[in-house]
């Protein structure tokens, strides 16, 4: 009689020589696997304790003479990124070797605006000393050391800030006036002026390549389309801000750091209200940049740190602070969106991982796999109190941990005494305005 | 190839003494043996590695894998959970339920199920110190337990001659058998064999029914005696302890046919065995998550409804808090004659009765909900005749 049973040759199931791969048998059948939700939670509090461990992320450091100003991206190559500082000292910089690849001698002054076109070959900058510089960016491995600047062009009131069309020819500076400029001309093409305070920041539109938007020290917010004679809209809030981004996966909307330590975001369609308010810092933001995902951005304040924060969150999700980086004037995202960098007080240029823990190089298939698991295992037991603790937790020194505890005491404190005003006055005849709203004064066309 | 199963007929003779029950731990080169006075830990080639004292006379042992925890029960009923990764002693707990020898580990949520000698079968985790389950059987005592590897039906023998088979969700009986058993085992398939004397009796579920039935039957020559049945995991094999040594029968359709690589490797290397044990290792749960509901991890907890706390928890708070305000208080010290004792005091007072005045509005608030149901008790109580004399209403 023939009974059928389980008989397992091993000629089928192990290999034949030693440079063959092992094979691997799977059964998908849960019952073979108890207790999957435990060991998920267990891998994921192992995975919370790696990033942990990984999270290193500073790169390193390119030193300058004098405190850096302002930075420029250049858009067709990623490894170099131009810094100007306060000497008039402009140098290209690689990222990878971080060393200086040219230096661009000629301001006497503060560099106070840096910008390259669109194409990657020229760049423009402009300095306290009343002076617009029009450089050619050598092409690699060109033997010149030092470049000669191409033209320049010198004006009454000093510059505060430069930039370039993200498609097009035509660059505007800031200080006392918005003008547009050709790389031709020798002089403005086109000047606005609303008010009589001085403008100290402007960023070009990435989507509609005639649209700007510029900050001045009056407190406000002004639109304007160069291809028209009148600026759009302006927008008046209690702080000034000192820098504004836009975000380039989403060209509608914009996100302007302030004075006050928020980053308001703003849809341009509608000015009356910000969409989201990004709370964290504790002294007054002084530059901001946008990841090319339009997921996250970067901001660098006057306390000491470099904040990371989602488009769409309240809250940074990385901060990055060293007891040598002193006040950060200018940060920016590289353009492969896994570096972020900051220049500061303290002379130096800082490199920085995007996301802290991240492994650098270049991965193996099994290696991915594993990070992609990690990831999701993070993502689905996150709000586990001790998962969470661990992936919430950071190093904060104590002079910034204490500023955010005051700043938080304040605010609660406020918000209770006006809790208690409501309470004990007539229903409806104190409303609160929301703090989207909060903060702007008015809106003029 | 590895067998997870020896018995300790072939043990005895090598250590000497009598050895009650053997478990291997982790993989096959670790087992522990429960000897006369303590549990020893053996290593590769039988080297002994540890003796564990603080378990006493054990009856029984299982370990349970995803854990790394060996579960103990000693003459006296205490369970005892041992760490074998650490070496740490979880929990010991007394069961207050008298001697037994019938112990099993359910493998979907890695409680320790427990037959007493009253019929009653309890299931216990380490982390509490009373049993999660304590379900009553049998008329007599359970002679022996086992769990499917699903963990929803548990098969209990008790002396009364009858198998019973329960749905663990509902806690219910879906089958009563006749019949004794000395020793009850399911396989990874499902098919239950029971031992008794020298019978081996083999049921399945034709279809996966729950609905259990003859499949095959087994007599071994009259005088041996069976004190140990176990499946062999992915063969078709049952393993049979008895008096004059084991032996193997099988059992076609009782093994599972495909193995996973990742999860039991029956042709597994020497590099991948090392590999394994530290997987093992990076995944050991902790024992707080063995609960009887192992999916309840990472669900939302549901809000429990706050009781309204008793007059003597309320002023317990008070008290408390008034202590704590009392003991922070710390009093500045003022010059030019502005910290005079009296002033000093009345600021004091101020502060404690600060402290104390949201409990006072909540009595206020309590107790005038009282004096409104005294007044209505009080016009209950009075008797007819008197009714002219108590206060009546108010005229609209």
């Amino acid at each position: 009689m023939k009974v059928k049973t389980i008989s397992r040759s091993t000629d089928e199931f192990t290999r034949e020589r030693s440079n063959d791969l092992q094979r691997v048998f799977r059964n998908y059948d849960p019952n073979l696997r108890p207790q999957e939700k435990a060991v998920e939670y267990v891998r994921a509090l192992n995975a919370a304790k790696l990033e942990k461990i990984f999270g290193r992320p500073f790169v390193g450091a390119m030193e300058h003479n004098e405190a850096i100003s302002c930075m420029a991206k250049n858009p067709n190559h990623l490894k170099g990124i131009f810094a100007g500082s306060e000497d008039g000292d402009i140098r290209l910089w690689d990222i990878t070797s971080r060393r200086t690849v040219r230096k661009f001698p000629g301001h006497r002054g503060a560099v106070r605006g840096l910008t390259a076109n669109t194409d990657g070959s020229r760049l423009v900058s402009c300095g306290a000393d009343c002076i617009i510089r029009r450089w050619t960016v050598p092409v690699e491995d060109s033997s010149d050391d030092s470049v000669k600047p191409e033209d320049f062009h010198i004006s009454k009131n000093a510059y505060w800030g430069v930039d370039h069309q993200w498609k097009g020819d035509q660059f505007a500076t800031v200080g006392a006036q918005v003008d547009i400029w050709n790389h031709t001309s020798n002089a403005p093409v086109r000047s606005f002026q609303w008010g009589t305070d001085t403008v100290i920041s402007v960023r070009f539109n990435p989507g509609h390549p005639d649209l700007l938007a510029t900050s001045a020290s009056d407190r406000s917010i002004t639109l304007y389309d160069i291809k028209t004679t009148i600026p759009i809209k302006k927008l008046i809030m209690q702080t000034k801000t000192n820098s504004i981004a836009w975000n380039p996966m989403e060209p509608m909307n914009f996100t302007a750091a302030n004075e006050d330590g928020n980053c308001y975001s703003y849809d341009l369609r509608k000015l009356n209200e910000a969409t989201m308010v990004h709370t964290d810092h504790a002294a007054a933001v002084m530059d901001i940049d946008y990841s090319p995902t339009g997921r996250e951005f970067v901001t660098g304040s006057y306390d000491r740190t470099v904040r990371i924060f989602r488009y769409n969150g309240g809250h940074s999700r990385e901060i990055y602070h060293t007891s040598r980086m002193q006040r950060v004037f200018c940060v920016k995202f590289s353009c492969d969106a896994s570096y972020v960098i900051s220049g500061s007080d303290d002379y130096n240029l800082r490199l920085w991982k995007a996301m802290a823990s991240e492994q650098l190089g270049v991965l193996l298939p099994r290696e991915k796999k594993r990070h992609e698991y990690d990831e999701a295992l993070k993502n689905r037991y996150k709000h586990l109190p001790e998962v969470k603790r661990i992936l919430r937790h950071r190093h904060l020194p104590l002079p910034i941990y204490k500023a955010a505890a005051l700043r938080r005491t304040m605010t609660e404190a406020a918000r209770k005494k006006e809790e208690k005003r409501k309470a004990h006055s007539a229903p409806g005849s104190i409303s609160t305005k929301p703090l989207r709203k909060r903060r702007i004064v008015r809106e003029v066309e | 190839m590895w067998f997870k199963f020896i018995t300790k007929q072939y043990f005895t003779p090598l250590v000497g003494e009598t050895v009650r029950d053997v478990v291997f731990l982790q993989d096959q080169s670790f087992f522990a043996a429960a000897q006369k006075k303590y549990t020893y830990i053996y290593g590769q080639e039988g080297i002994e590695a540890h003796c564990l004292k603080d378990q006493g006379a054990v009856l029984k042992l299982q370990f349970l894998k995803n854990h790394f925890l060996l579960a103990s029960i000693n003459k006296f009923g205490q369970l005892h959970y041992e760490d074998v990764s650490m070496g740490a002693m979880i929990g010991n707990i007394r069961t207050g339920l008298g001697r037994t020898d019938v112990m099993q580990v359910n493998p979907y949520n890695a409680v320790v199920g427990l037959g007493h000698s009253g019929g009653t079968v309890t299931m216990w985790k380490p982390t509490s110190s009373a049993p999660l389950v304590k379900m009553l059987c049998h008329h007599g005592p359970v002679s022996a337990l086992a769990f499917h590897p699903n963990g929803h039906l548990m098969a209990t023998a008790g002396k009364e001659r009858k198998i019973k088979l329960w749905d663990l969700r509902k806690f219910e009986v879906l089958q009563t058998l006749p019949g004794h058993a000395k020793t009850l085992d399911f396989s990874q398939k499902g098919l239950l064999a029971c031992g008794t004397g020298s019978f081996v009796q083999v049921l399945s579920d034709f279809s996966g029914t729950q609905n259990y039935s003859r499949y095959m039957n087994h007599s071994m020559v009259k005088g041996y005696k069976i004190s140990n049945l176990l499946f062999r995991p992915y063969e078709d094999v049952l393993g049979i302890g008895h008096s004059m040594g084991w032996s193997s029968i099988l059992i076609p359709g009782s093994g599972e046919p495909n193995f996973d690589s990742w999860v039991a490797n029956p042709f597994e290397t020497r590099k991948q065995r090392g590999e394994k044990e530290v997987h093992l290792l990076l995944d050991k749960l902790p024992p707080e998550t063995i609960m009887l509901d192992p999916t309840k991890i990472g669900t939302v907890k549901t809000a429990r409804k706050k009781e309204k706390s008793t007059t003597k928890e309320i002023e317990a708070e008070m008290e408390a808090t008034i202590e704590a305000v009392k003991d922070g208080i710390n009093m500045k010290k003022k010059t030019k004659g502005r910290s005079k004792p009296s002033k000093k005091l009345k600021k004091r007072q101020e502060i404690i009765a600060k402290a104390k005045r949201p409990f006072l509005e909540q009595q206020m608030q309590d107790g005038q909900l009282s004096i409104k149901k005294q007044k209505i008790n009080e016009e209950v109580e009075l008797p007819k005749s008197l009714q002219r004399f108590a206060r009546k209403k108010a005229a609209t």
